[in-house]
């Protein structure tokens, strides 16, 4: 817009604007009629929940969860063309599950989601946790906290282990404040911010218990089940065709067995255990080729065999 | 066959002032000029006679040369390119060492490049287009004593063009009349009022009395609307005395900003340049006489080099041209001085005029100043081709409008700020300003009226002065 | 009175929808916003107290918006601007600064005329409201 010889140079729009502003659809008469397909089609909607089913393993009751919201939002999106919804709707969130489960990538997609749909004006995701919101002393609180929220406005603020924030029986604890100015911008700001918390599912659980008023802004709780065996060797394969690595057909049994042991250990989190998995299996890969000294073909540096899996702790020592 | 150092008269280009393989150094003050050779000159010829002309040579060889190292000092027309369209003229330039410079000073500059080959008869016609100045070189000059920056944290006004009017009539009032221009054009919402260029010190009206008069009237004005103001006090003079003498005493009285007229010449410039900056004052810029050697694409000094050197000198204003107004400015040899005097780097561009890369090194930039014929109704206009730093003088525009100076100034103010903020809105300024303008004068009498007296007028001439290359609008 | 010191002063009070289009024009431009309030509108103060740190990093306009309005709530009579800050080098100023709020009433400046010797004056401006100490300055504040 601005001519190239004349101003100083400026940025232009903030980059990342990936998407602009979504079209605000225009109120309708009474006896217009509304094409629900076409409505889908143009919102963009589809493309969304296909990635969603194409790129994470398993969730299926969370993938059909969030069909089922999509739809909602969509229809009242046409209701409100035709003056039926009052106000914005509560988009609050509340995502349940142990760690690795998807939590964060289905917040990711919930947030474009709900941009393409109108709900919000940009649909970035700002994560944080406790430590970003509560201060240490008096009076640092409330400025951390109205910081995280501002730089959130217009998309999704994703709590993570959200139940953090409130700690009984300490009264010098300035979560309290948090979770106050949280509540007043959930309640007041439904237009220009989604709250997303998750945690583990018992905790989370208490947390509301103990704060009603919370609890009663969720308008939608979501659980994200522990992954299974096969799901979970399904993910490995998946990450291990990104990377452009393949397991050899004795190195295969080997996976599956390592899997199925670890995820009865402690810490076990999920997808994110298979990838540190999979990181260690690739060092011991590499050291292997380096240890042989010999030449190598192409298939020897995609191919992971089981003394790369076998060597670890979980095969007890 | 003669040697280099033969008594006698060799080619220029036989002397080493031309040397095709030449690469500029870093170091290097580089110039482009614009040669028109007589019949028979060859275009190599007569750039390397340009350069010699402007460095170390004469018109036959000489025997001293050799007591220096001659190859150091001598220019070189490094490449010579013909002007498209024009069998005739060529563009020359030429590579000088940062050794032919003293530090910091424009007056040895000028005399360097333009004081001596003018007139060489070899040539029909010569111009300097463009120059390139070295880092180096640069650093060596105070530079603007503010700067742009500086100039709104200074007057604290952010976020759009600021306002001025040059007080009519050019020249006749006396003191507490002027004065009386300065307050109403001031508290209607100007942010600066100008004496004129040939406004000094005559029978009519002395410089003490003008001054004295000028700042009651300016600080009136911010005393009513709670903003800066500032008189540009002329204190261009005779000698530099007296123009020291002037200019401290609108220091004294508090005046924000004094002006000199190009016609004081260089080095009274850099002198009032030091003398800015020692005192906090800005220093505004007439170009006064500039036209006579700038506006002739054949013959003369391009203003973007005057642009250049003025950076270099120091002043903080200078009048860079308006594109839409009553005088001469072609909009992309006029984006063209603007991008010289406002940003920190420029690279070559032929659409805009700009024949080098110039790297300024963070030294500040100098505000424009569009002058000249404009009105109310073009402020779309103005505020696309010249962006947000400048300054836009409406001195007709204010004190022509029919319910007075001040409602004149209101007006412009009015026009202004509603055109920066559509534009921050989003809006197409060139397609919608008209309709912003309206929207605007249904709450401003002041803005309605000056819409109505001067809505339709424009100066639509062909410029004299175009770059060689335009843009062709592609496809139908 | 009405003092005219910010980019828009000239035009009727912005609505909050206005200052939320200029809020998204200058966060595009990528410039950091804060909001400062004052009861001394003297032209030379620069410093007006700060409401908040300034806000880097956001992506929309509504969380600026509202401490605006929870300045406006703790500081009804006094004048708040919004200032956008642009950090590039080069600049590295302020880029936009506009009024969002003043006192209903605004008694202005007294014009002080110091007369020195050869008809030289010495001027200063004073504002009336600084006539009473910080904090009654204006209505109740």
């Amino acid at each position: 817009m601005t001519r190239p010889g004349f101003a100083l140079p400026r940025p232009g729009p903030a980059p990342g604007g990936e998407d602009t502003e979504p079209v605000v659809p225009e109120p309708l008469a009474d006896d217009a009629t509304v094409d629900l397909t076409a409505e889908r089609a143009g919102s963009g909607v589809g493309e969304i929940l296909d990635a969603l089913e194409s790129d994470l393993v398993g969730l299926q009751p969370v993938k059909t969860r969030v069909r089922e919201i999509a739809a909602l939002l969509l229809v009242d999106r046409v209701r409100s063309r035709f003056g039926l919804s009052a106000g914005p709707p509560s988009l609050h969130m509340c995502f349940t599950g142990h760690p690795g489960t998807g939590k964060t990538t289905v917040a990711l997609r919930m947030a474009e989601l709900l941009h393409r749909l109108g709900y919000l004006r940009r649909g970035h995701v700002v994560s944080v946790t406790r430590d970003d919101l509560v201060g240490q002393y008096v009076g640092h609180t409330a400025p951390k906290t109205r910081d995280a929220i501002n730089r959130a406005m217009g998309g999704v603020l994703f709590i993570d282990e959200a139940y953090y924030l409130y700690r009984a029986g300490n009264e010098r604890d300035y979560g309290q404040e948090t979770i106050e100015i949280l509540l007043q911008y959930m309640e007041n700001h439904r237009a220009d911010l989604v709250v997303i918390m998750a945690g583990y599912a018992d905790r989370m659980e208490a947390f509301f218990a103990s704060n009603p008023g919370m609890s009663s802004r969720i308008a939608h709780h979501l659980e994200f089940p522990d992954y299974s065996l096969d799901e979970l060797v399904a993910i490995g394969e998946l990450m291990l065709r990104e990377q452009r690595y393949r397991l050899s057909a004795a190195a295969e049994a080997v996976f599956r067995d390592y899997l199925a042991r670890r995820m009865t250990q402690p810490r076990f989190a999920n997808a994110r255990s298979v990838r540190n998995a999979l990181e260690r299996a690739r060092l011991r890969h590499a050291n292997r080729l380096v240890a042989a000294d010999g030449t190598l073909a192409k298939d020897d540096l995609m191919r992971l065999e089981p003394a790369d899996f076998l060597a670890s702790r979980v095969f007890g020592s | 066959m003669t040697d280099r150092w033969s008594a006698g008269v060799l080619h220029y280009a036989e002397m080493g002032y031309w040397q095709p393989d030449y690469v500029p150094k870093p170091s290097d003050v580089l110039a482009a000029f614009r040669v028109t050779p007589q019949a028979g000159v060859p275009p190599e010829e007569a750039g390397a006679a340009v350069a010699g002309e402007s460095s170390t040579a004469t018109w036959t060889v000489v025997w001293t040369d050799r007591l220096t190292a001659h190859d150091h000092y001598q220019g070189k027309c490094y490449q010579v390119d013909p002007v498209p369209g024009r069998g005739d003229q060529y563009i020359a330039r030429i590579a000088y060492d940062l050794d032919l410079f003293e530090e910091g000073s424009i007056a040895n500059l000028s005399s360097s490049i333009i004081g001596n080959v003018f007139g060489f008869k070899a040539l029909k016609a010569l111009r300097l287009e463009d120059m390139r100045i070295p880092p180096h070189y640069a650093k060596t000059f105070q530079g603007p004593a503010h700067g742009i920056v500086m100039e709104r944290e200074y007057l604290n006004k952010f976020g759009r063009p600021l306002l001025g009017a040059t007080v009519k009539p050019k020249l006749g009032l006396s003191a507490r009349n002027y004065g009386r221009v300065v307050y109403e054009a001031l508290s209607g919402g100007l942010d600066f009022t100008k004496d004129d260029e040939n406004i000094n010190s005559q029978p009519f009206m002395r410089w003490r009395d003008r001054f004295l008069h000028c700042m009651e009237a300016v600080s009136k004005a911010q005393a009513e609307t709670g903003e800066i103001k500032g008189h540009y006090l002329n204190v261009t003079a005779a000698t530099m005395e007296d123009m020291y003498e002037r200019a401290d005493f609108a220091a004294g009285l508090g005046s924000v900003i004094v002006m000199v007229d190009l016609t004081a010449g260089y080095t009274a410039i850099q002198s009032m340049a030091r003398w800015a900056r020692r005192n906090g004052v800005l220093l505004h810029l007439h170009r006064a006489g500039h036209s006579t050697y700038t506006r002739q694409k054949e013959h003369g000094v391009s203003f973007r080099v005057i642009a250049k050197w003025m950076r270099l000198a120091g002043v903080d204003h200078i009048h860079a041209g308006t594109v839409v107004g009553k005088l001469e400015g072609d909009p992309n040899s006029v984006a063209g001085f603007y991008r010289t005097l406002r940003c920190d780097a420029a690279e070559p561009d032929p659409v805009t005029g700009l024949y080098f890369e110039q790297d300024w090194a963070s030294m500040p930039g100098v505000m424009p100043v569009a002058s000249g014929g404009i009105h109310a109704g073009q402020m779309h206009q103005l505020l696309h081709h010249l962006g947000e730093d400048v300054i836009l003088q409406f001195g007709g525009g204010t004190i022509g409008h029919p319910l007075g100076i001040a409602a004149g100034a209101t007006a412009n103010r009015v026009a202004l700020e509603a055109m920066v903020k559509a534009r921050n809105e989003g809006r197409d300024l060139l397609a919608e300003g008209p309709e912003v303008l309206k929207n605007a004068a249904k709450r401003s009498r002041e803005l309605d009226m000056a819409l109505s007296t001067w809505g339709d007028v424009t100066f639509d001439f062909e410029s004299t002065d175009t770059p060689d290359v335009t843009v062709m609008p592609t496809g139908g | 009175m009405r003092i005219t010191q910010g980019t828009f002063s000239y035009l009727p009070e912005l609505t909050d929808e206005e200052i939320t289009s200029q809020l998204g024009y200058a966060l595009g431009q990528g410039w950091a916003l804060s909001v400062e309030f004052t009861d001394d509108p003297h032209p030379r103060n620069n410093y007006w107290d700060m409401w908040g740190l300034p806000m880097f990093d956001l992506l929309d306009a509504a969380g600026v918006l509202h401490e605006i309005n929870a300045c406006r709530q703790a500081y009804p009579d006094r004048y708040i601007r919004v200032c956008a800050y642009d950090s590039r080098r080069g600049r590295q100023t302020i880029a936009l600064s506009f009024l969002v709020n003043r006192p209903a009433a605004e008694p202005g400046f007294r014009l002080g005329r110091q007369e020195g010797a050869d008809r030289r004056v010495r001027y200063a401006i004073h504002p009336y409201a600084l006539d009473r100490p910080a904090g009654t300055r204006y209505g109740q504040s």
